[in-house]
């Protein structure tokens, strides 16, 4: 019968692998600069999770994840500006008790929209419905008319662009070009020390492993298999009675929440939220993670957030005008050479060979005990 | 309403259907009705519109004007979906299998349960769904193979299985694109043994170029040139119409 268990072995295996790495040897062997870089690395791996389901299964290819990833991170990042910009703090502005880019803007009042992000549970709840609902508007715009694939992919780039130009050009309702700087309490408590950075970690680990919990639960269910069907044969799950629009709006939302939760804790872990990681080039970036770590595997788009973002500090340490081209570089080699990224190398090169290792072992050891040698598997 | 109301309950009523793909008329004021129960073969050359008078159907294609009414309920309205679970089912020309998937899963799609976002994320594979799926299975000669990915099925097998995902649809009209097309001589006799048995309990709309299995399974032929209906009747009677002789068969 086909496996009913939640983890298939290596998915055991692989689950287990990632929890040891991230809640034992990195907290352990890492200072606490470089937590919080993979913490930030970290951040990358929600988008990926969400693009697993959406690209890799549905075969949606969305080139503007930074649009929720930043929907997400600027959410988080007004309730933590409004926070730091008490009356107490902010006496010496024209007007005290609005952010300082408001006050050198010639605001003279918080606008409406900021208004709900002095709540908490607020800011917490629009973190997942803000870029769910952007992402159902565009999603039934888009898959309603049946725009897909290369099309689909472009105007998510533009909006993408659009975006940032909108950040950028509304100063003083967005923090402009800058972003929205400064940050200092979560709800009274310094994010900006050691200790919570040390805490905010363990919180986005134990957010990615819900994510990546909820992402396997998705794969399996019914609607997981009807992605992948929807990917080859589109007609033929039209001609089956589903509406084929409503299965890629949900996976479009889906990716979308993910990438806002990477996106409001990059706000907490960095202590800023720009325009900069929402355009066009973080989205690719996005993509290219996802794309090196394996757009079919769970497990894949975060080792992938995470080797891809380490090479990154480290080759744009030592290297800073190269970087971008590696980057390019690294994404053709994938696509050409390994379409299903480091998770296909894995299962196709590695993982047989540790079988081929472990049974040829268990055989030995079972040739001493049984005259018949190993069972089959 | 009883201006107009059909004195005999047809299954499917198509009445003045047109579409024209820029100005060219594909399908031209065709009308024809298919009572429960028939088997009714649509014959024609090629590009006589057989295959877009299926897709009209099923919604694929959108009527120019005219109407296709089933049960009383009119289709040219609806989407592709509503179709299907208004009970229209559509098998294509070339056999569209999920081929990432098994056997099972294929199949396990095709449930007519759990449609919508929602559905689909609380489906449970329980015993109804399962014991469906197997007896299914071995209608259509797939019994041992549930687990293989559908991409290792020869074509004939996953011609039966896009087969077998309409019949578990249970679909109160069947359409086949060419459903032998391309199968070997002894594949071919298992389908018609196959088709044989689905067809009992529902109307079925065939095309078919072998002459021999259109003799074989229809009840009635309607023959279509140009998008239009050149003949219809039994076999006996079209094979025998001189226009039909003087286009199709004659050559």
């Amino acid at each position: 019968m086909i496996n009913s268990r939640f983890f298939n072995r290596s998915e055991l295996l692989g689950f287990l692998a990632l929890a040891v790495l991230l809640f034992l040897i990195l907290p352990l062997s890492l200072d606490i600069f470089r937590l919080n870089l993979v913490a930030k690395y970290l951040t990358y791996a929600f988008v990926g999770i969400g693009l697993v389901l959406c690209w890799g299964y549905g075969g949606i290819l969305s080139l503007g994840q930074g649009v929720f990833f930043g929907l997400g991170g600027y959410c988080m990042a007004m309730y933590l500006k409004l926070e730091a910009s008490s009356v107490a703090n902010t006496k010496i502005q024209s007007t005290p008790g609005i952010p300082d880019f408001m006050d050198w803007n010639q605001l003279t009042s918080l606008p409406f929209f900021w208004k709900p992000f002095h709540s908490f549970p607020v800011t917490l709840l629009a973190i997942l419905v803000v870029p769910a609902f952007f992402a159902l508007i565009i999603g039934a715009a888009m898959f309603k008319r049946r725009v897909g694939g290369v099309y689909f992919a472009i105007i998510t780039q533009a909006i993408a662009a659009i975006l940032t130009i909108l950040i950028v050009g509304q100063q003083g309702y967005t923090g402009g070009i800058n972003g929205i700087t400064d940050l200092r309490t979560l709800h009274g408590w310094d994010i900006r020390t050691d200790h919570a950075k040390f805490i905010l970690y363990f919180v986005e680990v134990v957010l990615l492993f819900g994510c990546i919990v909820a992402a396997q639960f998705i794969r399996l269910t019914k609607l997981g298999r009807i992605l992948v069907a929807m990917r080859e044969q589109e007609d033929r799950v039209r001609f089956s009675g589903y509406s084929v629009a409503n299965f890629k709006i949900f996976a479009f939302c889906a990716a979308a929440v993910f990438a806002a939760i990477g996106g409001a804790m990059f706000t907490l872990e960095v202590g800023f939220m720009s325009p900069s990681f929402v355009g066009i080039v973080p989205s690719i970036e996005m993509v290219i993670y996802t794309a090196v770590g394996g757009r079919m595997s769970i497990f894949g788009a975060v080792w992938g957030a995470l080797l891809v973002n380490f090479a990154k500090t480290s080759l744009s340490e030592s290297f800073p005008q190269l970087w971008l081209f590696g980057l390019g570089a690294l994404f053709i080699a994938v696509v050409l050479a390994f379409p299903n990224g480091l998770s296909g190398i894995w299962a196709d090169h590695i993982q047989p060979r540790i079988d081929r290792l472990l049974a040829s072992r268990k055989s030995k050891s079972a040739a001493g005990l049984i005259a018949d040698g190993a069972p089959a598997e | 309403m009883l201006v107009g109301h059909q004195p005999k309950d047809f299954l499917l009523a198509v009445s003045g259907l047109t579409v024209s793909f820029d100005g060219f008329k594909a399908v031209n004021d065709l009308s024809f009705y298919v009572e429960e129960n028939e088997i009714r073969v649509i014959i024609g050359p090629n590009g006589a519109g057989k295959t877009t008078v299926l897709d009209l159907i099923c919604g694929k294609t959108r009527a120019t004007s005219g109407s296709i009414q089933f049960r009383g309920q009119e289709l040219t309205k609806l989407r592709e979906n509503e179709i299907v679970q208004a009970g229209v089912g559509r098998k294509f020309q070339t056999p569209s299998v999920f081929e990432d998937l098994t056997v099972f899963e294929n199949l396990e799609i095709s449930f007519p349960r759990g449609r919508t976002v929602f559905g689909s994320l609380t489906f449970q594979r329980d015993d109804t769904v399962k014991q469906r799926v197997e007896e299914v299975a071995e209608m259509i000669f797939l019994k041992d193979r549930l687990n293989t990915y559908a991409d290792q099925l020869s074509h004939g097998q996953k011609q039966w299985l896009e087969i077998g995902m309409l019949l578990i649809q249970d679909p109160d009209l069947l359409m086949l694109d060419e459903p032998v097309a391309g199968m070997s001589v002894s594949e071919r006799a298992k389908t018609a043994e196959l088709l044989n048995r689905i067809i009992k309990d529902r109307s079925v709309l065939v095309i078919e170029h072998d002459m021999k299995f259109v003799e074989d399974i229809a009840h009635k032929v309607t023959v279509l040139h140009q998008g239009q209906i050149l003949s219809e009747g039994t076999m006996e009677h079209v094979k025998n119409d001189p226009k039909v002789i003087e286009v199709y068969l004659g050559h």
